[in-house]
C-alpha cells in the first residue's frame, strides 16, 4: 500500500473541513450534557493512497467513520467526494454516491449473517444496486471475479460463513466491500481480530488490491507497526480532534505532538534496537469527552505542558523543509506533504523523544 | 521426561530457581463428538524473578495451560496426564482443600477480560479484601485496611474513597490494575498474566507492563504470560514457549529463540510481523490457518504449513530437541531451519485453503 505504482494523477478523493458531530447523552435529572465526538476535523484523502487513522478508543475514530459513511449526519463541517457534498444529495444520486464508499469491519465473525452463503452476501449490493449487474448471468460472472480478487475460489460461494476461517471470512468482508467498485474502502481494524500469521496474508491482499484497482484506504487501527507497514500518510486522533498529520515516516519517526511521540514511544517494539532508551508512558487515560479538558486536550496527560495550555487551545505547528516549526495556517491549501501538530510546544526532535531513530 | 532432556547444567539451575516446573501435562475436552487433546505433552518450567512468555495464536493451548495450572479449567476440560510442580508440590495429586490453600497463596492469575472477571454486585473493596478474609483470618476492617493498601500499591488514586466502587465505575485500565492487586494480594510466588494488555490501548498497556515489572522485581515472582503479541514477548520476557496447536514447538530464552530461531514455524510468526526492513514490501506470511483440535496430523503438528515438510514429517512426530544453549525445538530440520537466511523466499506463502 505503501508503494504507488498507478500513474493515475494525484486527485483528492475525500476533503473533509471543520467536521463536528455531537452526541446529546442523558445525564440524570438534569436533561442532556453535550458529547462532542468530532470536534473540527480536516482532512484529505487522494486516489490510490492510504491514510492511517490512530487514536485511543473513545477518541472518535469510528464516529468519523460512520459519518464519512453517512450513518450520521454530521452538525457542522464539509465533506467533499470528488468535489460534491454527498449529505445534499438525494435519490438516485444518493444511491450512485453509496456505492463510492464502502466500509470493511473489524469482527469477521459478527459481520457476517451466518444464514446466508458468502456468495448471496458478497451479491447482496446488488440487490439495491439493481442496475449494475442487471441479468443473473452478470451477476453471477462479477462474484467469481470477486471471489478470485480475494484469493477464494469459485465454489466457496455457496457455503455459509461458519466454514470459513477468521481470514477467510475477512476476505468475504473485503469481496462485499468491493463488489460494488468503490473509490473509497473504510477499513475499521480490518486485521486485529486475526492471527499474526494470518494478518500479514489480509495486508498483502489489501495491498495488492489497492495496487490492481487503484482505490484509497482509510484504515483506523490501534496496531502501529501495522499502521506504519501500510499507510502513506497517518492522522492521529485525541478526544474527538485530529492533532497530527504527516506523511507516516514524518510522524513515525519525528513526531512533533507529545501524544504522537508517546505512543510511539509506548508501543512495544521487536526489534531491540528501535526500543526508546528512556519509555515515556503517559500517566492516566482518556479523559472523559463529555467534560474536555479546556485549551489543549492533551494537557492533562502531557509531560511536557505549561500554564498556556490550560488556557490557550493551540494552533497549528508546521514543520518546514528545512526542519524548522513554525505556525501554519491550516484553514485551506495546506500541502499534503506538510507535517501539522496542535501544539504550544512541538517536540523538536526524534532524540527529544527519546525514539531511536531507523535507518 | 522433561527434566530428563536438559542438560545437567541446566538442570541445577532449574532446581535452584523453578517456581513452577510443568511436566508431559496433557489436557482433554470432551465433545460431542468425542475427546479432544487441547494441550500434549507440554513442559516448562518458570523461575523465581524471570518472566516466561507463552506464546500462541489464539486456539493454540496456552489459555489452556495456565488454566490447568491454576485449577479454573471448565468441567468439559479434565487434565489427562502429567505433572505440575509449584514449589516442589505437584498441584494436580493434591485435594481440593489442600490445593486451595497451596494455590490460594502460592499462585495469582490475571484475566484479559477485567471486567468479565470482577463480580459486579460486590465492591472493589470486597472483592480485594476476600483473600485477606479467608487466607488469613483478616476481620472485615483488617481486609477493608488491605485492600486500600493494595489499591494504592497498583496506583489506583484515591484509595480511601474508590474502595466503595464497584467495577463498573472503573475505566478498563484501572479494573486491570484491581485484577492485578487481586492476584498479588496475598504475595504469590507465581503471577499467570492470560493476555493482560490484550483489550488495552497502547498508552494504557506501557503503564500495566510497567506494573507489573514493579511489582515482579519487589516480589521476586515469577511470571507466566501469555500472550500472541511478539512485541512484547520481546520487550517483557525472559523465556518463552512457543506453542502451536496444543504442542510446544520451541522454547529457550527470548534472547536466542528470536535471535536464532529452530522452528519453521517461529521463524513464519518473526517474519510476519510488520517492521521497517520490509516496508513497503508484502509480508511474509505463513500459509493456511491452524488446523482444527480435533483433526491434528500424525506425525508433525505443522506439517501442513511449513515449507520443509518431508515424508518423515507426516509419519514422525519430531520431539523436542537441543538446538542451542537452554534452547530445543520440535522440528525434524532444526538444523536448516537455523541456517535458512532470516527472510526465506520458499517461506512465503500463497494463500491455501
Amino acid at each position: 500500500m505503501s508503494i504507488q505504482t498507478q500513474a493515475v494523477p494525484e486527485r483528492t478523493v475525500l476533503e473533509v473541513q471543520d467536521l463536528a458531530k455531537t452526541f446529546h447523552v442523558a445525564s440524570g435529572a438534569s436533561g442532556t450534557r453535550e458529547l462532542k465526538a468530532l470536534d473540527g476535523i480536516n482532512l484529505s484523502v487522494k486516489r490510490g493512497e492510504t491514510l492511517g487513522l490512530v487514536g485511543e478508543s473513545g477518541c472518535g475514530k469510528s464516529t468519523l467513520a460512520r459519518t464519512l459513511m453517512m450513518l450520521e449526519q454530521p452538525d457542522g463541517g464539509t465533506v467533499r467526494f470528488d468535489g460534491q457534498d454527498p449529505f445534499a444529495l438525494r435519490g438516485k444520486s444518493l444511491r450512485d454516491w453509496r456505492r463510492r464508499v464502502q466500509m470493511v469491519f473489524q469482527d469477521p465473525f459478527a459481520s457476517l449473517n451466518a444464514r446466508m452463503t458468502a456468495g448471496q452476501i458478497i451479491t447482496e449490493p446488488f440487490a439495491t444496486h439493481k442496475d449494475l449487474y442487471p441479468t443473473k448471468a452478470a451477476r453471477k460472472q462479477r462474484l467469481n471475479e470477486l471471489l478470485e480478487l480475494v484469493g477464494l475460489r469459485v465454489t466457496d460461494a455457496d457455503k455459509s460463513p461458519q466454514e470459513f476461517s477468521g481470514g477467510q471470512r475477512q476476505r468475504i468482508g473485503i469481496a462485499r466491500a468491493l463488489a460494488l467498485g468503490p473509490d473509497l474502502i473504510i477499513l475499521d481494524e480490518p486485521v486485529s481480530a486475526l492471527d499474526l500469521s494470518v494478518q500479514a496474508q489480509v495486508l498483502n491482499l489489501l495491498n495488492d488490491l489497492q495496487q490492481q484497482l487503484g482505490v484509497s484506504y482509510i484504515f483506523i487501527s490501534h496496531d502501529l507497526s501495522v499502521v506504519r507497514h501500510v499507510t502513506d500518510r497517518v492522522a492521529v486522533m485525541y478526544l474527538g480532534r485530529i492533532i497530527e498529520t504527516g506523511t507516516t515516516q514524518q510522524v513515525f519517526d519525528s513526531p512533533l505532538h507529545p501524544y504522537t511521540a508517546s505512543l510511539m514511544s509506548a508501543s512495544p517494539k521487536l526489534d531491540p534496537a528501535l526500543r526508546p532508551a528512556k519509555r515515556i508512558v503517559l500517566q492516566g487515560e482518556l479523559p472523559s469527552p463529555l467534560d474536555p479538558p479546556s485549551g489543549c486536550r492533551f494537557r492533562t496527560r502531557c509531560w511536557k505542558a505549561e500554564p498556556i495550555c490550560s488556557v490557550e487551545r493551540p494552533q497549528s505547528r508546521v514543520r518546514e523543509a528545512d526542519g524548522k516549526i513554525s505556525l501554519g495556517m491550516p484553514a485551506m491549501g495546506v500541502s499534503e506533504e506538510q507535517q501539522i501538530a496542535e501544539c504550544h510546544f512541538p517536540v523538536e526532535s526524534a532524540a527529544e523523544a527519546g525514539l531511536a531513530v531507523s535507518a | 521426561m522433561m527434566t530428563e532432556m536438559l542438560d545437567p547444567v541446566a538442570k541445577e539451575q532449574a532446581m535452584d530457581e523453578a517456581v513452577l516446573q510443568v511436566q508431559g501435562l496433557d489436557v482433554d475436552i470432551r465433545t460431542p463428538k468425542g475427546t479432544v487433546r487441547v494441550v500434549s505433552s507440554v513442559g516448562f518450567s518458570a523461575r523465581r524473578g524471570k518472566t516466561l512468555a507463552l506464546l500462541g495464536e489464539s486456539g493454540c493451548g496456552k489459555s489452556m495451560t495456565a488454566k490447568a495450572i491454576a485449577g479454573l479449567l471448565d468441567p468439559v476440560a479434565s487434565v489427562a496426564g502429567g505433572k505440575a510442580y509449584l514449589d516442589a508440590q505437584d498441584l494436580f495429586s493434591m485435594n481440593g482443600k489442600r490445593r486451595r490453600a497451596v494455590a490460594g497463596e502460592g499462585l495469582g492469575i490475571v484475566f484479559q477480560d477485567a471486567l468479565a472477571a470482577l463480580n459486579p454486585v460486590y465492591t472493589i473493596g470486597t472483592q480485594l479484601g476476600e483473600a485477606f478474609r479467608i487466607h488469613r483470618g483478616a476481620s472485615r476492617k483488617q481486609a477493608k485496611a488491605e485492600a486500600i493498601e493494595l489499591m494504592r500499591r497498583v496506583g489506583i488514586p484515591e484509595p480511601e474513597t474508590r474502595v466503595n466502587s464497584y467495577p463498573h465505575q472503573f475505566s478498563g485500565g484501572m479494573r486491570q490494575r484491581i485484577l492485578i492487586a487481586m492476584a498479588v494480594a496475598l504475595s504469590p510466588k507465581l503471577l499467570i498474566a492470560d493476555e493482560p494488555t490484550t483489550a488495552l490501548d497502547v498508552t494504557v498497556q506501557a503503564q500495566i507492563m510497567q506494573l507489573l515489572r514493579k511489582l515482579r522485581s519487589e516480589e521476586q515472582m515469577a511470571v507466566v504470560l501469555i500472550t500472541h503479541d511478539l512485541a512484547v514477548v520481546a520487550e517483557e520476557a525472559d523465556d518463552v514457549c512457543v506453542m502451536y496447536a496444543g504442542n510446544v514447538v520451541e522454547q529457550g530464552s527470548v534472547q536466542r529463540v528470536f535471535a536464532q530461531p529452530t522452528h519453521p514455524y517461529t521463524k513464519g510468526l518473526l517474519s510476519s510481523v510488520p517492521t521497517d526492513a520490509h516496508r513497503g514490501q508484502g509480508l511474509t506470511s505463513i500459509p493456511g490457518s491452524p488446523p482444527e483440535l480435533s483433526k491434528i496430523p500424525a506425525g508433525c503438528v505443522y506439517q501442513d504449513r511449513c515449507p520443509l515438510a518431508a515424508a518423515i514429517c507426516r509419519e514422525q512426530r519430531p520431539e523436542l530437541h537441543e538446538t542451542g544453549p537452554g534452547q530445543r525445538s520440535a522440528c525434524h530440520f532444526s538444523q536448516q531451519v537455523a541456517e535458512m537466511k532470516p527472510i526465506d523466499d520458499s517461506a512465503t506463502g500463497e494463500d491455501a485453503h
